[in-house]
């Protein structure tokens, strides 16, 4: 650590981590619902744990993401982060936020809309976290020696992530632009400006662990997310194919969108190619693990699985069935848990003064953690192969089809156990530290 | 390709880009298409309460609607014209007091009569947009 203020990163990790717990929690609750349909029911009936599963998964991520950059940014614009009290501030208030809304959430207080479920007050608290944290992470770029494009895309991706927020706000009555909007906010996120934050960590992981020259990386980042940015923006598009907008987002979304799968070549290829070149051995080799990790499940879960769909085609029959949850899980796992994870594997050993040890746990951990979630992923590829073909072709009523998916599901549950086994190691081993690593 | 051609390039890519996307979301949204498409004009008081009955309970965290939200119950954006009004009717009456379905359940939402007349004439409303036929069939 070159910085003393980038450890004002640490508490945000643990809270990433801890709220990944509580997703993965609920994960398995609405997992057992889906077998056993009155477990927990009617206290807390589906939806409800639904969507404090998917709304810890965006506040955990977005934890990580902030603390992932307080770590990153004083490192790449050589300076002190402007304020260490403000980001405190925002800190608490962001975890104030998060678990007074889902406690809420247990009382049925909540919006109607997937993954913005969150209040309106809930809602503005968190506009006024990140507009704190857009500003702390400024001044630190604008009072720091350098300006990095690692750094620039990186905020680029934050002023992103709020401005694509504010759709949130929109509740249309006409329920066709309420859902054309929607997409403003989660496929803009995932396929748009997340992306720029994802690349920007990517780059930085691979600098510091291979060694490899910056002006090289940089000109990798610039062509993922130039990628990114020509296919996502239109790549809109597929989801635009049945909800009542005009047919023509059928062509331009299917050819956009299946492009969509470049940015994560790229990454792919830059991953492998930066440690192939590395001009030193890592000592982190935990760190590196996820990080090449991360390109390659991030490949498989939305650049493949999200391309096996997009095509109108296809997307016709497959459309809100399991085949969709199967892509969400293993994208947003291989994309968003993973690239925060790595930052979390290169960044903790550092504020804590340690070297990174054996990592044995560490990386069994993340060995159970990735074949768990394809097998989770598979499981619901299955399910949804079953259910397109009874319901989509052969029109059988959609609770008599799930009848027949029964087993699928229940392998679904079962790596589900054995993803959160991953996650126990991989809390036991970042928990006691002292167990692995070694002071300097 | 040099660092900096890379970053002009993504740069002229992403504002041409958002131009475009910029002018098919307005002939998406401009009025004429919305007319056609989703008919505006038959968005009444009673489509507009059942919208909001349908957020308050967050229906959309267990079903689909146009095949977007939950995966967990059927699909609503066509029950109309599945089921019928009637039954319809029943089932959110059922549901109303004391629960409603057979082996996966709708838990009880203490709904109106208010409540119940909102969401049949969302629904209906629902039905009416064009989806450029889907789903596949009736059972969505
Ligand atoms: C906890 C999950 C859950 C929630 C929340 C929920 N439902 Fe349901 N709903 C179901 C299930 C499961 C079925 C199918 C039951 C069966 O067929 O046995 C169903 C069936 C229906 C049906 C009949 C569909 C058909 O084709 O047979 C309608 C209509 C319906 N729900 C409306 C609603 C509305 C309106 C709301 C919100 C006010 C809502 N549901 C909220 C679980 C839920
Ligand atoms: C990291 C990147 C990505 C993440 C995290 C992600 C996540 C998701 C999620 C969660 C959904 C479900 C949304 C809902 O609730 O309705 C979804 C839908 C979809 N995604 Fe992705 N996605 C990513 C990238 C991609 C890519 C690159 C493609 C295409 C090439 C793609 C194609 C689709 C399609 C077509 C749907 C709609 C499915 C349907 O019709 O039901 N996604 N994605
Ligand atoms: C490990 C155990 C897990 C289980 C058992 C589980 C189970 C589920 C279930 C049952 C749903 C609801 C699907 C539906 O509507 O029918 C869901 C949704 C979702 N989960 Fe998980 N989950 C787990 C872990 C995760 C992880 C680790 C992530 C991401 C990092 C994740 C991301 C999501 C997303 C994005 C959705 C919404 C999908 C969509 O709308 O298509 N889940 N999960
Ligand atoms: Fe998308």
């Amino acid at each position: 650590m070159q910085y003393q203020s980038q450890r004002v990163a640490y508490p945000y990790f643990i809270a990433a981590l801890l709220l990944f717990a509580g997703q993965v929690l609920f994960g398995m609750i609405i997992g057992a619902q889906y077998i056993w349909p009155d477990f927990l029911f009617p206290a807390v009936p589906f939806n409800i744990a639904r969507m404090i599963h998917i709304n810890l998964l965006l506040v955990w991520i977005i934890f990580g993401f902030m603390g992932a950059a307080y770590y990153l940014v004083p490192e790449e614009v050589e300076g002190e982060v402007y304020s260490t009290k403000l980001a405190l501030v925002h800190f608490w208030l962001f975890l104030a936020g998060g678990v007074i809304a889902v406690v809420g959430y247990l009382f049925r207080i909540h919006d109607g809309r997937e993954f913005l479920e969150q209040p309106d007050s809930v809602k503005v608290a968190i506009v006024i976290v990140v507009l704190l944290f857009l500003f702390n992470i400024l001044m630190t770029m604008l009072k720091g020696r350098k300006r990095t494009s690692i750094s620039i895309v990186l905020f680029g991706g934050f002023v992103g992530l709020a401005v694509f927020y504010l759709f949130a706000f929109f509740k249309p009555a006409n329920m066709v632009v309420d859902k054309f909007f929607w997409w403003w906010v989660v496929h803009m996120w995932v396929e748009g400006v997340w992306e720029l934050i994802m690349a920007a960590f990517l780059s930085f992981l691979l600098i510091k662990l291979t060694g490899i020259d910056r002006e090289v990386a940089e000109k990798w980042l610039y062509i993922i997310i130039g990628f990114t940015m020509f296919t996502g923006l239109i790549g809109t598009g597929h989801h635009y194919y049945w909800i009542g907008t005009p047919a023509f987002w059928q062509t331009w979304g299917a050819y956009f969108s299946a492009f969509e799968v470049a940015p994560f070549v790229a990454m792919v290829a830059f991953a492998f190619k930066m440690v192939a070149k590395k001009s030193r051995e890592p000592e982190n080799r935990a760190a590196v693990l996820w990080t090449v990790g991360t390109a390659v499940v991030s490949f498989l879960g939305a650049g493949i699985w999200g391309f096996m769909h997009t095509l109108p085609q296809i997307n016709y029959y497959t459309h809100g069935t399991q085949i969709t949850a199967s892509h969400g899980h293993l994208a947003f796992f291989g994309a968003y848990a993973m690239i925060v994870l790595a930052m979390a594997s290169y960044a903790v050993p550092k504020m804590r003064n340690m070297q990174p040890g054996t990592q044995k746990a560490e990386m069994l951990s993340f060995w159970i953690m990735v074949i768990s979630m394809m097998f989770i992923a598979l499981s619901l590829t299955g399910a949804g192969i079953v259910q397109v073909y009874l319901q989509r072709v052969l029109a059988m009523p959609y609770m008599e089809a799930q009848g027949y998916i029964k087993l699928f599901y229940g392998l679904r549950l079962f790596f589900g156990g054995t993803f959160s086994i991953g996650l126990l190691v991989y809390l036991y081993h970042f928990f006691t530290p002292s167990k692995s690593g070694t002071a300097f | 390709m040099t660092k900096s051609s890379a970053k002009n390039i993504f740069i002229g890519g992403t504002v041409v880009f958002t131009v475009i996307l910029l002018i098919l979301t307005y002939n998406s949204l401009s009025s004429p298409t919305l007319q056609k498409r989703t008919h505006p004009e038959n968005i009444t008081e009673q489509v507009r309460w059942g919208k909001k009955v349908w957020e308050k309970h967050a229906c959309i965290d267990c079903h689909s609607l146009l095949g977007e939200g939950a995966y967990y119950a059927p699909e609503l954006g066509n029950v109309i014209k599945r089921r019928g009004e009637d039954v319809v009717r029943t089932i959110l009456q059922t549901a109303a007091v004391q629960g409603w379905g057979t082996i996966r359940r709708m838990p009880q939402f203490d709904l109106s009569e208010k409540d119940i007349d909102g969401l049949v004439e969302f629904f209906r409303w629902m039905g009416e947009i064009d989806t450029n036929n889907w789903p596949p069939n009736i059972e969505g």
